[in-house]
C-alpha cells in the first residue's frame, strides 16, 4: 500500500471512531435517567475519560517517537553526500532542472530554490502520486534527499500558487535503471 | 454557570443591541450564500462541468478565501458579544465599530479583486502580491491589504473593549481564564465559560492580529518602496502566525454558543470544571505556537520549529477530544434532549470539529505533510471543521435567536429537511476533497487533469446540496429576525419531538 492510502485508512479509522462515539451517545440521548442512574453514568463517564486520556497519551508518545526519531527532513546546513545532485530552480512559470535524468536506487540530492516568488516543488510518480516535495522559496535553498526505487518518467508540478501560469508550470525527471540492475 | 432557562431575560435583544445584532447576522448569512456560490462555481469548474477562465478562477479563489475567513471572523464576534455582554459591560459602539470597519475592509477587498484584478489569494504570500505579471498591479495588492488592516483594527477595538470589561470584573486576564484554579481551590461554579473562552480569544487573536498588522505594514512598505527587500521566510512565518490564529479564533468564539446553549436543550447542567479550565489554558498556549505546521515544507526553517509544529498539532487534540467533545457528549447522554434545529446544529458542530481535526492532525505530521501538503487534503480538513463545525455553531445561535423571537424552538418541516441536506451534502463535499488529497490532486488549481475530475464531480454534487441548504437557512434566519418571528415557527414547530 502506498503511504497516501495508509494515511487515508488512519484518517478513516479515527473519524469512524469519533462517529461511533457520537452515534452511541445519540442512540441514548432521547432517554432520560433518574437520579441514581445519572450519577452512575456520570461516574462511568469519569472513569472512561481517564482511560481515554491514557490511550491518547500512549498514541501521542509512541506516534511522536515513531514519526520523529528518524527525522524526515535532511540536515540543511551541510553537504548531503549523495552521488547525484540535481539543482532545481523555479521561476514564473517554468522549472530549470539540471540534470533532468537520474538513476534509481541511489540517493539524489535536490537543491531547490526560486528566483522570483514562492513555488512548490513536488515530484509525482509515473502513477500520478506525490513521492516527495519541498517549497521553492526566493533567497533559500531547500535540500531534498530522495532515492527513487522505480524507473520511469516523473513529473514535477508547482504546488505553491504563483499566479496565472501556476498549473502549466511542470517539468519532467527521467529516472533510469542504475547500471547494476 | 450558564443556566437552563431557554430564553433568559438578560439575553433579550432590544433597541440598538437588536439592530446591531440583526445587521451582523443578516449580512453574514447573505455573505455566506454568496461566497458558497463562488465556491460551487470553482468546484463545478474543476469538475469541467462549466468553464471558468483561470484569471477569473483565481479571483474567485481570492474572494472566497478572504471573504469566508472575514465573514466567519465577523459573525463569530457577534456570537462572543451575544453571550459575553451578560457577564461584563460591553460598549455597543465597539461592537458597531467592528462591523463598520468590516464593511469598509470588505469593500476594499472586493474592489481590489473585481476592479483591480487582485489574485494573490487570501494568504498574500510575499512577493506574489507585487508580481502579478499583468493580472494585477502592486497598488491593487495594497488596496487588498488595506482592507485587511481595516478589518483587523475593527477586531482589535472590539477585543480591547472586551478585555477592559473583563478586567473590570475579574481583576486580570489570568483570573478570567481561571488559572488560579488549575492546581486546586474551589472553582466558582458561577464563573462563566463564556468569559474563559472570550479571554483566550482576546489574548491569542490580539497577538495574531498584531503580527498581521506588522506583516501588512511591511508588505505595504515594500510595495511603495521596492528597494526595501523583505525576507520571504520571515514574512511567511508572520502571515501564518496571523492567519492560523485568525481562523482558529472563530472556532473558539463559536464554541461559546455550544457551552451556553447545549444545556438548555438537554435540560442538564453543564458545569465548569478543572479539566475545562486546563483545556482552555493549554489551548491558549497551543494556538499561539502551533503555526509552524504551515511551514513544514520550508526545509530552511529551524528544525525545532518544525518539531514544535508537529508536537503541538498532536497535543491540540487532547483538549478537543477529552474536554470539548467528551463534555458535550456526556451532557447529551440520556438527557431526553429535544431535537429542534438549534440542538441538531450544536451536536453537528461538535462532530464536525472533532472528526475534522483528525485529518488536520495527520497533516500536521512532518512525514505525512511531505505527501499531503498543498493537496486537496487541506481544504478537505479545514472545510470539515469550519463548514460542519464552526458554521454549525453560528447557525445554532441564529436559529436559537429566531426561536427566542417566536417564543418557540424552531423546528419546521422544511428545517427538518434542510438539516440532513446540509449534513449529507457537507460530508460528500469534504470527503471528496480528502479523497482527492489521497490521490495527490493539488489544491488551488484552476484546471484539473482528466484523472482528477471524478472526485471533483462528487465534491461538486455535495457542494450544490450545501449551497441549497444554506440558501434556505439564510432566508429562514433573515426573515425570522427581520419579521420579528412572525415568519418563523411554521407548522412543524410544535412537534418538538425527542
Ligand atoms: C458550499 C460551501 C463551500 C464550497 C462549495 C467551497 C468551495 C471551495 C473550493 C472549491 C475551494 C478551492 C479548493 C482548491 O484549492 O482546489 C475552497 C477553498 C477555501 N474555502 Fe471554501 N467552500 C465552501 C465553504 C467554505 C466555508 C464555510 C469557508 C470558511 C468560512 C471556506 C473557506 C475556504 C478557504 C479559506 C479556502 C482556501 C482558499 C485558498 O486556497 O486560498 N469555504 N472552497
Ligand atoms: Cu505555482
Amino acid at each position: 500500500m502506498i503511504p497516501q492510502d495508509e494515511f487515508w485508512m488512519i484518517a478513516l479509522a479515527g473519524m469512524g471512531l469519533v462517529a461511533a462515539g457520537f452515534l452511541h451517545v445519540l442512540a441514548q440521548a432521547g432517554k432520560t435517567a433518574d437520579e441514581a442512574e445519572s450519577s452512575k453514568s456520570q461516574h462511568t463517564a469519569h472513569v472512561l475519560r481517564r482511560w481515554l486520556f491514557v490511550l491518547l497519551l500512549a498514541v501521542f508518545i509512541t506516534g511522536s517517537w515513531a514519526t520523529l526519531h528518524h527525522f524526515p527532513i535532511p540536515r540543511q546546513n551541510q553537504a548531503l553526500e549523495a552521488k547525484q545532485v540535481v539543482s532545481a530552480s523555479g521561476r514564473l512559470w517554468s522549472w530549470q532542472i539540471e540534470p533532468a535524468t537520474v538513476q534509481a536506487h541511489s540517493p539524489v540530492e535536490f537543491q531547490v530554490t526560486s528566483i522570483d516568488v514562492n513555488h512548490g516543488f513536488a515530484i509525482y510518480s509515473p502513477e500520478g502520486r506525490i513521492v516527495v516535495q519541498t517549497q521553492a522559496m526566493p533567497g533559500y535553498t531547500n535540500r531534498i534527499l530522495h532515492t527513487f526505487d522505480q524507473p520511469g518518467t516523473y513529473t514535477v508540478r508547482c504546488l505553491e500558487y504563483c499566479g496565472i501560469g501556476h498549473v502549466p508550470m511542470t517539468a519532467e525527471i527521467n529516472v533510469v535503471a542504475s547500471r547494476g540492475d | 454557570m450558564a443556566g437552563l432557562v431557554m430564553y433568559p431575560e438578560d439575553e433579550r435583544l432590544t433597541g440598538g443591541n437588536r439592530t446591531a445584532f440583526d445587521l451582523y447576522i443578516v449580512s453574514a448569512v447573505a455573505l455566506f450564500v454568496l461566497m458558497m456560490l463562488i465556491g460551487v462555481t470553482m468546484r463545478l469548474s474543476q469538475a469541467t462541468w462549466i468553464e471558468v477562465p483561470p484569471d477569473l478562477f483565481y479571483k474567485f479563489l481570492s474572494m472566497h478565501g478572504a471573504g469566508m475567513v472575514g465573514t466567519m471572523g465577523m459573525v463569530t464576534v457577534a456570537v462572543m458579544w451575544f453571550f459575553l455582554r451578560k457577564y461584563v459591560r460591553l460598549h455597543l459602539w465597539a461592537f458597531v465599530t467592528n462591523f463598520v470597519l468590516f464593511l469598509l475592509g470588505a469593500l476594499c477587498i472586493i474592489a481590489s479583486i473585481f476592479i483591480g484584478g487582485y489574485g494573490a489569494l487570501w494568504t498574500f504570500l510575499f512577493p506574489l502580491p507585487t508580481d502579478g505579471m499583468g493580472m494585477w498591479s502592486p497598488h491593487t495588492a495594497a488596496l487588498f491589504m488595506l482592507g485587511y488592516l481595516l478589518i483587523g483594527v475593527g477586531n482589535l477595538i472590539f477585543y480591547l473593549d472586551a478585555a477592559a470589561a473583563i478586567i473590570k470584573v475579574h481583576g486580570n486576564l489570568g483570573r478570567a481564564l481561571g488559572l488560579q484554579w488549575l492546581f486546586g481551590g474551589t472553582i466558582d461554579p458561577n464563573h462563566p465559560k463564556a468569559v474563559v473562552a472570550s479571554t483566550m480569544v482576546i489574548i491569542a487573536n490580539s497577538l495574531g492580529i498584531l503580527a498581521g498588522a506588522v506583516v501588512l505594514v511591511m508588505s505595504l512598505v515594500n510595495i511603495f518602496y521596492p528597494e526595501v527587500r523583505l525576507d520571504a521566510l520571515l514574512v511567511k512565518n508572520l502571515i501564518y502566525w496571523f492567519g492560523h490564529m485568525y481562523i482558529n479564533a472563530t472556532i473558539y468564539m463559536g464554541a461559546i454558543a455550544v457551552y451556553e446553549l447545549l444545556p438548555r436543550y438537554t435540560g442538564k447542567p453543564y458545569p465548569i470544571s478543572r479539566p475545562f479550565l486546563w483545556s482552555w489554558a493549554v489551548s491558549t498556549v497551543f494556538v499561539i505556537v502551533v503555526f509552524p505546521h504551515h511551514l513544514l515544507m520550508d526545509y530552511a526553517q529551524p528544525r525545532w520549529l518544525a518539531i514544535m509544529g508537529q508536537i503541538v498539532s498532536w497535543g491540540a487534540g487532547f483538549p478537543v477530544f477529552l474536554v470539548t467533545m467528551y463534555g458535550a457528549l456526556t451532557n447529551v447522554y440520556r438527557s431526553g434532549i429535544r431535537w429542534t434545529m438549534p440542538s441538531r446544529l450544536l451536536i453537528l458542530s461538535m462532530f464536525g470539529w472533532a472528526a475534522g481535526i483528525i485529518p488536520a492532525i495527520l497533516d500536521g505530521t512532518i512525514r505525512i505533510n511531505v505527501l499531503m501538503h498543498n493537496t486537496q487534503w487541506v481544504p478537505g480538513h479545514f472545510h470539515f471543521y469550519i463548514l460542519l463545525g464552526v458554521l454549525a455553531m453560528v447557525l445554532a445561535l441564529m436559529y436559537h435567536e429566531i426561536g427566542a423571537r417566536a417564543h418557540l424552538p424552531p423546528n419546521s418541516g422544511t428545517d427538518r429537511l434542510g438539516f440532513p441536506i446540509y449534513l449529507v451534502g457537507g460530508l460528500i463535499f469534504v470527503f471528496a476533497f480528502l479523497d482527492a488529497g489521497r490521490l495527490s490532486v493539488p489544491r488551488r488549481m484552476a484546471q484539473h487533469l482528466e484523472a482528477w475530475t471524478s472526485t471533483d464531480r462528487i465534491g461538486a454534487v455535495g457542494a450544490v446540496l450545501v449551497l441549497l441548504a444554506m440558501l434556505y437557512f439564510a432566508i429562514r434566519i433573515a426573515s425570522g429576525l427581520l419579521l420579528g418571528g412572525k415568519a418563523s415557527g411554521g407548522t412543524g414547530a410544535t412537534h418538538a419531538s425527542g
